[in-house]
């Protein structure tokens, strides 16, 4: 059985949904059929053996309706078409409310009436060119308002709508049946340039906000753009160009010089030079070579290269970033959550706060208390404005984690986003974090001559080591490697996490490890004691050799510090954030490095299921802690840790404990994701503050509140501009995020 | 009898801000159970607004919007870290997989329109 869903055409009325669902069910083959009028989609389980799709297309053409196979997919071309096309709509909009307003005004306020022809001045005139401005330009707003009404919602269109109504329909009256006001000693003066002005102000500020808001999603649509759309494959022995989405995994595939690398994958032949900086922000190009993982999307630069892919579609490196950014981009910040629970109950508040400012002014106004009545509470309808409340949020952190992911920075959440900024110390693994993770054996030291020349030390600890995974078993190895040593059979091979290795060579027993084995096996090290302190002093990690319960020789080991690690560390300790390295080292050789790096803080001697632990003892110091480490075998630590950063491995982007990954795997990133998250944090609580203050002064000075001291109300004209500049001044404040430096 | 405006006027206000509340703060949305996929169209705000959801399940969302105000654009289910765009007249499914009961309310990108997602 299979099931699909179709779209259906020239469906009006329930009665049509029953037919099509009646006439699938009735062709042979079907076991179910529903049908949706919403969405004009039939979903039909059926058997494909029996029946094909036009065997059902042809049964809903039967009763006289249209079924056909639709791209479920909405493509990213056909939203931006429909934005443009929105925003086009805008802009006619805009203009031409804001030509008849000006007319309006020119004919209508005071002074300028002067300027005016004759026929301007006359309001039926203003009647005629204020209509289409209340009803064809504002016909959005009533479009939003209806529909909403049913759902018993309101929203800021509802409140433009009221309130211009409100000035349109009372300036109808005036002109229409102007008696009716002189009656009760009002004047008949009408605000066609209030109504008008109004909604081409609003318009206005809409257009602003929606270009503005449109720069805040630049950074995933450029990801998206960075997508190859063809790979040359080799197939049969020939190079075709294939589209993207035909490339499997597997296929091979061609990459000359200057050309844009398709998918993930793995180099078989040829090198070159790549440049990643445009999905890993890793700013200067990598030698490759046979072996080597190329990334899709990034630029080879001088040579000519074949390569297996082995990741396409969604799995890439690139897809899984674009889908981490987008995720990130959809989840909400627990700031936020004050904002949400205003903006429910904002809208029929301020209708709450219009009727009463009316009622309020008609009771206890000045003559005419009715026109102070009416202008005052259109006005507190007109400077509400919920979008500013709405935007200030979402549109920093769209801002935020955009420039994080253009700068290989990539956070999980708006959450993570949100409490890096509290960071008061950063954690970092030593191995494989702050150093390569590819130590090299520096020293090879013989005691008391037991062990012969130090060739045969590298040749016991080498021939042990064959069997470990460990990142310092993988030095010696590479070491007699290197020296061409021959590597003795080992038995009953055994790793003591934490402590080292023991085997049988030549049944006599062998163990290499650190200073606690050495104590575990009662192995006495006192005369080898000074070497091993000189060495550790050095930096260097020192492994002990003992053979049949003695000691022979020592072996010294050592990592390179990433190049970036000290600039990393400065920058901060320049933020006063404390650095702390954690080790399984022991407390010299851990010194010594954290001396090299100028670190605050060393916790030597931890073994790694300890490593959680040390974090949670930071963190009851009353301290928000971030863990870096390298994601795989720091895990539990990243996800104790207030805030987890990973560094980047291969093409696998989305670790799982980390709440920041650093696919650039530059240490100086730590410091800048901390900065980013300030700086957004920053946006988020001036948007917020501006959003909040706005509507909590301006709402009241709308009522009137200042009238009674210094005689002081404001036209819903300036109502209108102030609202409109509202949003569109905290959209732009999210905009400057991007010329943040991080 | 400009008194007597006055307090028709008071009273009629009153009675408005009576109405005003009850009609948009004391709304009950029905809640609709739904276990592989539901469509929701999106017009003036969600229906149905209220849907339940097993736990542990991929249900598929069909969102579909046929009122173009600016506002309902998007849509965000923040807890499910999903902001998606709406385009007009076509559908955007999301599939949404809750490990933990509770309710997680959804609304549209500015926060105006609300509905909710209920996992039992």
């Amino acid at each position: 059985m299979e099931k699909k869903i179709f779209q259906i055409k020239g469906m009006h009325c329930a009665s049509c949904v029953r037919v099509i669902e009646n006439a699938l069910k009735n062709t042979p083959g079907v076991s179910e059929a529903n049908v949706n009028l919403a969405t004009e989609t039939a979903t039909v389980t059926f058997d494909p053996k029996t029946v094909s799709d036009e065997k059902l297309f042809s049964s809903v053409a039967n009763v006289g309706y249209q079924a056909y196979v639709k791209e479920q997919a909405v493509s990213e071309d056909a939203e931006e078409a429909e934005k443009k096309k929105n925003l086009a709509d805008l802009k006619r909009r805009v203009v031409f409310s804001l030509s008849l307003a000006a007319l309006i005004i020119l004919g209508s306020f005071p002074g300028l009436e002067n300027l005016a022809p004759g026929f301007l001045k006359n309001i039926w005139v203003q009647l005629i060119l204020a209509t289409p401005v209340q009803f064809w330009a504002g016909l959005p707003f009533y479009k939003a308002t209806i529909p909403a009404f049913r759902h018993r919602t309101a929203n800021m269109d509802t409140l433009i709508a009221i309130g211009t109504t409100a000035a349109y329909g009372y300036s109808v009256l005036v002109t229409v049946f102007p008696q009716i006001v002189e009656s009760v000693g009002i004047a008949p003066m009408p605000y066609f340039d209030v109504s008008a002005l109004v909604i081409g102000l609003i318009l206005l500020g809409r257009y602003f906000e929606a270009r503005a808001k449109a720069g805040t999603s630049e950074a995933i649509k450029k990801l998206i753009g960075l997508q190859a759309k063809t790979a040359r494959v080799v197939r049969d022995g020939k190079e075709i160009d294939l589209p993207i989405d035909q490339v499997v995994i597997g296929d091979m595939i061609r990459v000359r010089p200057g050309e844009k690398i398709p998918v993930d994958g793995e180099i078989l032949e040829g090198d070159s030079s790549v440049d990643e900086s445009m999905v890993t922000g890793e700013s200067i190009p990598g030698d490759k070579t046979s072996g080597d993982t190329v990334i899709g999307s990034t630029i080879n630069k001088t040579g000519t290269f074949t390569y297996k892919a082995t990741k396409v579609g969604s799995e890439t490196m690139l897809a899984q970033i674009i889908k981490l950014v987008q995720e990130a981009q959809g989840s909400k910040a627990p700031i936020q959550r004050l904002a949400d629970l205003i903006s429910a109950y904002f809208v029929p508040i301020v209708i709450i706060l219009a009727i009463l400012t009316f009622v309020i002014w008609f009771d206890f106004g000045p003559v005419p208390a009715f026109l102070f009545a009416l202008l005052n509470a259109v006005a507190v309808l007109i400077i509400a404005c919920p979008c500013a409340m709405g935007l200030a949020t979402p549109t920093a952190i769209m801002v935020g984690t955009g420039k994080g992911a253009e700068h290989g920075i990539l956070i999980k959440d708006a959450e993570s986003l949100e409490t890096a900024h509290k960071v008061k110390v950063v954690v970092f693994d030593k191995t494989g974090t702050l150093t390569v993770g590819k130590p090299v054996v520096t020293d090879v030291v013989s005691v008391k001559g037991e062990g012969g020349r130090g060739e045969n030390i590298l040749q016991i600890a080498a021939s042990l080591e064959k069997g470990s995974e460990h990142s310092l078993a993988e030095a010696i190895v590479s070491k007699a490697d290197e020296e061409k040593v021959k590597l003795e059979k080992v038995d009953k091979f055994k790793a003591i996490p934490g402590h080292g290795v023991e085997g049988f060579i030549d049944k006599k027993r062998v163990v290499l490890g650190n200073q606690r084995l050495m104590e575990r096996e009662k192995i006495d090290i006192t005369h080898a004691r000074p070497g091993l302190v000189s060495l550790e002093e050095e930096g260097k990690t020192v492994m002990i050799l003992a053979v049949d319960g003695k000691l022979v020789g020592l072996i010294a080991v050592m990592d390179t510090l990433k190049e970036s690690a000290k600039e990393g560390i400065e920058a901060l300790r320049k933020m006063k954030i404390e650095v702390v390295m954690i080790t399984g080292d022991n407390q010299r050789t851990a010194k010594a490095i954290g001396g090299q790096l100028g670190i605050d803080r060393i916790l030597a001697e931890v073994l790694p299921d300890q490593k959680e632990a040390e974090v949670r003892k930071l963190q009851n110091e009353g301290k928000m802690v971030a863990m870096v480490g390298d994601g795989i075998n720091d895990a539990p630590a990243l996800a104790a840790a207030d805030v987890g950063i990973a560094m980047g491995t291969g093409t696998d982007v989305a670790i799982e404990a980390a709440d920041i990954t650093l696919i650039n795997k530059d240490l100086r990133s730590v410091a800048a994701a901390i900065t980013l998250s300030k700086k957004t944090m920053r946006t988020i609580k001036l948007n917020l503050v501006w959003a909040f203050g706005y509507n909590v002064v301006l709402i009241p000075v709308a009522m009137g509140v200042l009238y009674p001291f210094f005689g002081l109300l404001l036209s819903p004209i300036f109502a209108s501009a102030a609202m409109a500049l509202s949003s569109v001044s905290v959209v732009s404040n999210s905009l400057l995020l991007k010329r943040v430096k991080i | 009898m400009e008194n007597l405006d006055k307090v028709i006027v008071t009273a009629f206000g009153a009675l408005a801000i009576v109405l005003t509340y009850w009609f948009f703060l004391m709304k009950r949305g029905r809640e609709v159970a739904v276990s592989d996929s539901v469509d929701i169209t999106v017009n003036g705000g969600y229906s149905p607004e209220v849907i339940s959801i097993p736990q542990g399940k991929t249900t598929k969302i069909n969102f579909f919007r046929t009122d173009p105000t600016d506002c309902l654009s998007e849509v965000v289910l923040g807890d499910f870290k999903i902001r998606k765009e709406l385009p007009l007249n076509q559908k955007v499914t999301v599939e949404v997989t809750p490990q933990r009961r509770g309710e997680f309310p959804y609304s549209c990108g500015m926060g105006m329109y609300h509905g909710k997602i209920v996992v039992r």
